[in-house]
């Protein structure tokens, strides 16, 4: 199972990187910090609210279902029913294309809370949940049955470092993006690098929904 | 579907002005009796084009009486925002409210010169889900399209403060009041911001008893129309500081951020001071968490014999300048002032914001002056709504005010007419004796709006620098 573990921690990697390109994850206001204030050191400060946001919407969403892994009786359902969320959330965006309003009503100082809503509102954070219960089972067939405290103390920790490695990873490629584009590409590039992902976004939000059920 | 963002839309005000020349305008012709349908005329503005200076595509409402005056776009530049999440949003449609008639339309310009309505919002909507009525200002903004109005409800709209409402910028439903607390805000005229800043700032002009029958001279003479600008928290939607221009200073109109975020700090245009007949430009700026405002510019009122002027104006010996419109280019540098009453296009350099200087002038119309276009024509009235190039090469301007107010100021129909003139590279402003528009008789012509965005249109998300 070491393969299917390397497998789903790369996946985890994969979409920080994924969610930290996407302007729509933040990193143009990370340029816009640094050019009203005219220091770089804005550009960091913007960068580490939205990164703090990124992670406690990831946080959020995965605590419970690592309490609810302790329900070994029913993982198949759990994994079945988060795939079925995921998939339900990913067809919502592709067909509506409806943007939340509440989104527009924070305040540009806020990062960190904008981050954390935007992250749960297109689903972000509920993008990881499969790959994260998927860890859980590769992890339980390895070591076989534990204790449920032991099991629960681990899959927190498994939580965890998955909100922190995939915050890790979409922070760095976001913080790429804006550093290069404040320091070398040029705001030219917010109209010409901006693609629109919407539809792939929710494309992705699908596939990951149906790999869980087809793994489940 | 678009991939990429609408290449009308810049991140900044310094890659407006980079990007390529206006090639056609949109003009409002408004029937100032009623008597026909109001229009959206489409201008050819390209020197290069065999129809330059000339309405190429009309679009005529179905409906009589609606009295077009300002309009705006579905979207602009701050759809650039990753903060509302639409950067795909296409500049398409022009929302176009009848101040009269409550009514808006929504015109579809993907095919500038095929132009139609794609939708109507009937007044009974307006009425009913925000309560306010005659709207007026467009500006596209974080929640959606914002539209300011100059009445509350009730017939005579009257019944309650008029207000700002928002609408949905991709179905172009009402969705209702923007204002959570309004403070002592009871009148209402324009309005703009600054979004990375999140402040707003809104103005007043007048009820509509006191304007839609033409203005009321006893009103005005005991100061009783808007004197004040509103100060906003843009996002809480709060009244965060009234400043009081005093209560001579009449009717204060146009508000005109600086374009570059950076900057806190902007105009407001007054169209008359009752003690002097003097219009002035005042310049507002935040210091120190505060809101505050200064008369930075004031034009004086020229003397006439009184067999020359019209009734309003007899006892006064005088032409004021009014003051009734101005536009700051997209780099900050001049402000042009139009004064409505002596015939005169002003062209400050404001690149000091407190200290103003006078760059360029051109003399067309005027109550009294009547000053001739270079190419041998009448300019019937005065210099009105101004509207400015991106690359701030080319000034335009047409000649109505309002209707009623149209006919108290100049008696008897003169024709609508746009012009066009050319900004030096030093400053200065010379008017292209080729650009005259003149409009299909009985129809006089407001605002204009350029294809792709102009100076009173686009928010900036970031700065120029």
């Amino acid at each position: 199972m070491i393969g299917t573990t390397a497998g789903l921690w790369l996946a985890v990697v994969a979409s920080g990187l994924y969610h930290g390109v996407n302007p729509g994850m933040g990193w143009p206001l990370a340029v816009s910090a640094a050019l009203m204030e005219r220091r770089t050191g804005a550009l960091w400060r913007a960068l580490a609210g939205l990164a703090a946001g990124h992670l406690v919407a990831m946080v959020a969403i995965l605590m419970p279902f690592a309490v609810m892994t302790l329900l070994i009786d029913w993982q198949r359902e759990i994994r079945i029913a988060a795939g079925i969320v995921v998939i339900a959330l990913g067809l919502w965006i592709f067909v509506t294309k409806r943007h939340p309003r509440f989104l527009a009503r924070v305040k540009p100082t806020r990062l960190a809370l904008w981050s954390f809503l935007v992250a749960l509102a297109h689903g972000a954070a509920l993008m990881l949940v499969p790959i994260y219960l998927g860890l859980c089972r590769a992890e339980d067939l390895d070591t076989a049955h534990r204790a449920a405290e032991a099991l629960m103390s681990r899959n927190l920790t498994v939580a965890l470092g998955v909100a922190l490695i995939h915050t890790a990873a979409m922070i760095a490629a976001g913080g790429a993006v804006a550093w290069g584009v404040y320091r070398w590409l040029g705001l030219k590039f917010l109209t010409r690098g901006w693609f629109d992902l919407e539809r792939v976004w929710a494309a992705s939000l699908i596939l990951v929904g149906v790999l869980a059920l087809a793994t489940a | 579907m678009n991939l990429r963002p609408d290449p009308t839309f810049y991140p900044s005000a310094k890659l407006a002005m980079e990007g390529p020349p206006e090639k056609l305008a949109f003009t409002l012709m408004l029937s100032p009796d009623g008597s026909q349908p109001d229009g959206l005329a489409v201008v050819d503005v390209d020197p290069k084009s065999k129809t330059y200076s000339q309405i190429v595509h009309k679009v005529i409402m179905p409906n009589k009486g609606d009295e077009f005056h300002h309009f705006g776009w579905n979207a602009c530049s701050s759809a650039l925002s990753p903060l509302t999440g639409h950067a795909f949003l296409e500049r398409r449609y022009l929302i176009i409210p009848g101040i009269r008639s409550s009514r808006i339309y929504v015109v579809d310009v993907k095919e500038p010169l095929k132009a139609k309505i794609h939708k109507i919002i009937e007044p009974e909507e307006v009425f009913a889900k925000t309560g306010y009525s005659r709207p007026h200002t467009i500006h596209c903004g974080p929640e959606g399209i914002y539209v300011s109005t100059l009445g509350g409800g009730g017939k005579d709209g009257t019944d309650g403060p008029p207000g700002i409402f928002i609408m949905d910028c991709e179905t172009f439903d009402v969705i209702g009041r923007y204002e959570i607390d309004r403070g002592s805000q009871d009148k209402q005229y324009d309005f703009w911001w600054n979004l990375p800043r999140d402040y707003m700032v809104s103005s007043e002009w007048g009820l509509p008893p006191q304007f839609e029958n033409g203005i009321v001279a006893e009103d005005l003479l005991s100061n009783k129309y808007g004197h004040r600008i509103h100060f906003w928290n843009l996002r809480e939607r709060r009244n965060v500081q009234t400043i009081d221009f005093g209560e001579n200073h009449q009717m204060a109109l146009e508000i005109r951020p600086a374009h570059d975020p950076v900057k806190e700090y902007g105009f407001c245009g007054v169209v008359v001071d009752t003690t002097n007949l003097e219009g002035s430009i005042w310049t507002w700026w935040r210091e120190g968490g505060k809101w505050h405002a200064k008369k930075t510019v004031t034009i004086p009122p020229q003397p006439a014999d009184p067999d020359d002027l019209p009734d309003l104006l007899k006892g006064f010996s005088a032409v004021p300048p009014l003051v009734t419109d101005i536009d700051l280019s997209l780099d900050d540098k001049y402000l042009y002032v139009a004064c409505w009453g002596t015939g005169e296009m002003h062209q400050y350099d404001v690149s000091d914001p407190m200290k103003p200087t006078l760059a360029g002038k051109v003399e067309l119309g005027g109550i009294v002056a009547r000053h001739k276009h270079p190419n041998g024509k009448d300019f019937g009235y005065g210099p009105q709504m101004v509207e400015i190039s991106r690359d701030g090469k080319r000034v335009y301007w047409t000649n109505s005010l309002y209707s009623t107010w149209d006919d108290q100021f100049y008696p008897g129909e003169r024709g609508g007419a746009m012009v066009k003139a050319d900004v030096g590279a030093k400053g200065g402003l010379t008017l292209d004796k080729d650009f005259f528009v003149e409009f299909p008789k009985g129809y006089r012509s407001h605002q204009i709006r350029l294809e792709g965005g102009d100076c009173s249109t686009d928010s900036f998300c970031y700065p120029s620098a």
